[in-house]
């Protein structure tokens, strides 16, 4: 059956589960604590790829967060505010350290919890949190130079307070690094809320927090769902809000701080275009394309869901780009050949099908590789849409998962235009072999991100962040610096 | 035959190459996988002798170890096939006698190819009347990188007409060769003046075969298949050392060019030590413990 000649399948390498230790209850962690929830409510967090429950997460109420925002308040005050940035910095390479010390476990987690393939939890997840870390810990004791001219008439950069962060569930780690991490370094203190399907690892990273010993009440995590998060948003004694969701919450959010004093960086959703030029390394930018839009089941807000081939090109590309479907192997999220694992949760995996099936009724051709898909747990195949126009629901809406819209083009100014017709504009890719025809492109289309001759690379270097209702302010590098500090005597 | 549309050839993104090769070496193989994969790259094996030393002594005993790799189990093996020197080709024909095992001669100023063409197809035609199935000629580096693409198409197109009824493999000394885009070129050209095979290395330079190297050639494989119809065999050699290594490279055959080319009338691997790296983990998955190097036959 798993004949290497014939088989179609190699035989199952899964990552053994034996390093992580799942409680079978988790309470919230509140000025260096673990407390229930008041009032003892709990919900359960499943493995998406089989449906199992994995363990209970305390559901954080109003009273809950508040407690929460008092710690983080009385550490900011306290402790966190009078230590040195090398000192801060310190607890961040601390953190940084004991990540990379256990990123097997962490890896193995965040792939259990949240359904994504073993080889990106441990090959890109868990490596960026680390490296966002590390980063940020660099900063920590050179903010005074991080600002030309701050220093300028006796101001000084310092911390905006208590931040509140909420987070989404398609890198739940990593967007926690990227909330914690320039935060910490800049002298804040945090009230952090994971998504609702996928809380395990930041439960986790509050272990190794104070594991590495920062003082209790510089972070404090609480779980729940949408009500928690709006409890995290709108309470009055925050100073800053930092969310990554979807436009529509981000949308609600902003209203939340008008009026307030509150400061906000929002990170939002995404439909970007990915731009083959027909003078690119095609074969190159096929992997490319595949890396685009099935990097994390397509659960990715900088996906390259948008393909705009050249005409000429196009035949070509799409033979090529099935091709290489056939050969992306769906299932167990655990097992290390596995390069598409579990849709985050049914309700997503419903909202993908429903969209796929009405890019059907729309006149739009659905292609599916052969590729086998487990019946059990939430899956779903690889899908290109062939025959699209810029009309198709499909092409205008973010769908949040492996599903691909292609159409054509036939010059450079018609990529621009039909990569532009968005209300999104957060990322996007280009292959060319001409540097000209590169920068043109990429000077034109109006994304906060744009790759040439690569897709989905990462580094905590580089800023990040969208345009138009793809968000406003920046994570990652300097830029992600400013939302978290303000300049004053 | 035809000389190919060079312009036709879309250019290749080294880092993309890269890591498309860094994702093959992901794949874990295990269990009953990695045995079927294991003995099939047993099969696959050109074992190679190519030095001034190399005697009659050598080259037999070289080819009782092709036709049968470990006498503790005769279900592994044969080698596809013996590579020597002409003057060595009738020696190993006599040796591996009507075992299946092919003879490879290499041929065409080996390494090197510096020589007239004249007597490069003289030496081909030697080591066929000696009774070699197989040459493995190389191609004018010196040509190629002044820009000669016409030059290499007919040299490859005069040698395979020499050949007659041999399989012609060109090697086009990758190492030297230097860029993807050379290698492309390279492969496109041999592929049309009717290259039966192609290979990445002699073995004398360095570096040999590579992950990134042998994905080009194979991509061209495949997009010539696709143009033609023509299949055409893919023999990687040099710098290939373990089974792992090995087993990389079979996964990359399978996932790009499929089930058709999983056997060794379309793919080759040109080594030497890999023979007993590979006996070693056969060993290792059959008994669950691994051997000491002294219980495997070094010939």
């Amino acid at each position: 059956m798993y004949d290497f000649i014939n088989g179609n399948e190699y035989a199952p390498a899964p990552e053994s589960t034996a390093i992580v230790n799942i409680k079978k209850k988790y309470g919230l962690y509140i000025g260096g604590k673990w407390v229930d929830a008041q009032g003892k409510k709990t919900f359960e967090t499943i493995n998406p790829a089989n449906q199992q429950v994995l363990s209970k997460v305390a559901d954080a109420s109003k009273a809950d967060v508040d407690a929460a925002v008092k710690a983080a308040r009385k550490a900011f005050e306290g402790e966190w505010s009078s230590i040195s940035g090398a000192e801060r910095g310190k607890y961040l390479y601390r953190i940084a350290r004991i990540l990379q010390e256990r990123s097997r476990e962490f890896a193995v987690l965040e792939s259990m919890d949240g359904g994504k393939p073993i080889r990106e939890s441990r090959d890109i997840d868990i490596p960026l949190v680390a490296a966002h870390f590390f980063y940020y810990a660099g900063w920590a004791d050179k903010l005074d130079f991080a600002f030309p001219g701050a220093g300028i008439g006796g101001q000084k950069v310092k911390p905006v307070g208590v931040v509140g962060q909420v987070i989404p569930w398609n890198f739940p780690l990593m967007m926690a690094a990227w909330k914690i991490a320039p935060a910490l370094a800049s002298g804040n203190t945090v009230v952090l809320k994971p998504a609702e399907t996928t809380s395990l690892t930041a439960l986790l990273l509050a272990e190794v927090i104070e594991e590495a010993g920062v003082p209790a009440g510089v972070v404090n995590i609480v779980t729940g769902a949408g009500d928690t998060g709006k409890f995290v948003v709108g309470h009055p004694d925050v100073n800053k809000v930092a969310f990554t969701g979807s436009t529509c919450v981000g949308k609600h959010i902003l209203k939340s701080v008008a009026g307030t004093d509150k400061s906000y960086t929002l990170e939002l959703g995404g439909k970007a275009a990915h731009i083959i030029m027909d003078d690119a390394a095609i074969d190159q930018a096929v992997e490319g394309i595949v890396n685009g839009i099935f990097f994390n089941q397509g659960h990715v807000c900088c996906a390259g869901s948008r393909l705009l081939v050249q005409e000429g090109v196009a035949d070509k590309v799409v033979k090529k780009l099935q091709k290489r479907m056939e050969t992306l192997i769906v299932g167990n999220p655990l097992d290390k050949n596995t390069d598409i694992g579990a849709i985050n949760s049914k309700e997503q995996l419903a909202k993908i099908k429903s969209l796929v099936k009405t890019a059907t009724k729309e006149g739009a051709t659905v292609w599916q590789p052969g590729t086998s898909v487990p019946r059990k747990g939430n899956f779903y195949p690889p899908t290109l849409i062939l025959d699209c126009a810029q009309s198709h629901t499909v092409v205008q809406e973010e769908i949040f998962g492996p599903v691909l819209t292609i159409q054509t083009f036939r010059t450079v100014n018609e990529a621009v235009e039909k990569a532009n017709n968005t209300q999104y504009g957060l990322s996007g890719g280009v292959w060319s072999d001409k540097g000209a025809k590169v920068f043109k492109l990429t000077d034109n289309v109006k994304a906060g991100i744009m790759w040439a001759n690569t897709y989905n690379a990462f580094d905590p270097a580089s800023p990040f962040g969208g345009f138009k209702e793809s968000g406003i302010g920046r994570e990652g590098g300097l830029h992600g610096l400013y939302p978290y500090v303000k300049f004053n005597a | 035959m035809a000389y190919p549309n060079l312009k036709d050839i879309a250019p290749i993104d080294e880092v993309g190459v890269k890591e498309r090769a860094a994702r093959y070496q992901k794949r874990s193989l295990k269990g009953e996988t990695k045995l079927s994969a294991l003995k099939l790259a047993v099969t696959m094996l050109d074992i190679t002798t190519l030095e001034g030393k190399d005697s009659p002594g050598k080259v037999k005993q070289m080819c009782r170890k092709a036709m049968c790799p470990i006498t503790s189990d005769p279900s592994i093996g044969p080698a596809a096939a013996v590579c020597v020197y002409p003057s060595l080709v009738k020696v190993a024909k006599t040796a591996v006698g009507d075992s299946g095992v092919q003879v490879a001669s290499v041929a065409t100023a080996f390494p090197s190819g510096q020589s007239r063409m004249r007597e490069r197809l003289t030496e081909i035609k030697y080591a066929v009347a000696e009774g070699a199935d197989e040459i493995d000629m190389v191609i004018s580096r010196g040509k190629f990188l002044t820009g000669n693409y016409r030059g290499i198409y007919d040299e490859v197109a005069k040698c395979k007409e020499a050949c007659g009824d041999a399989h012609l493999k060109v090697i086009i000394e990758t190492g030297e060769l230097e860029t993807l885009d050379n290698i492309r070129i390279a492969s496109e050209l041999s592929m049309a003046a009717g290259a039966d095979f192609i290979k990445t290395s002699t073995g004398k330079i360095s570096p040999a075969s590579t992950l990134p190297f042998t994905l080009v050639m194979l991509q061209s494989i495949l997009d010539y298949y696709e143009r033609t119809g023509i299949m055409v065999g893919m023999k990687p050699a040099g710098g290939i050392a373990d089974a792992k290594l090995a087993l990389q490279y079979l996964v990359m055959v399978k996932e790009m060019l499929g089930k058709k080319w999983l056997t060794n009338k379309w793919f080759r691997f040109g080594a030497s030590s890999l023979t007993n790296d590979l006996l070693m983990q056969l060993e290792k998955q059959r008994t669950g413990l691994y051997q000491g190097g002294d219980y495997f036959s070094k010939d």
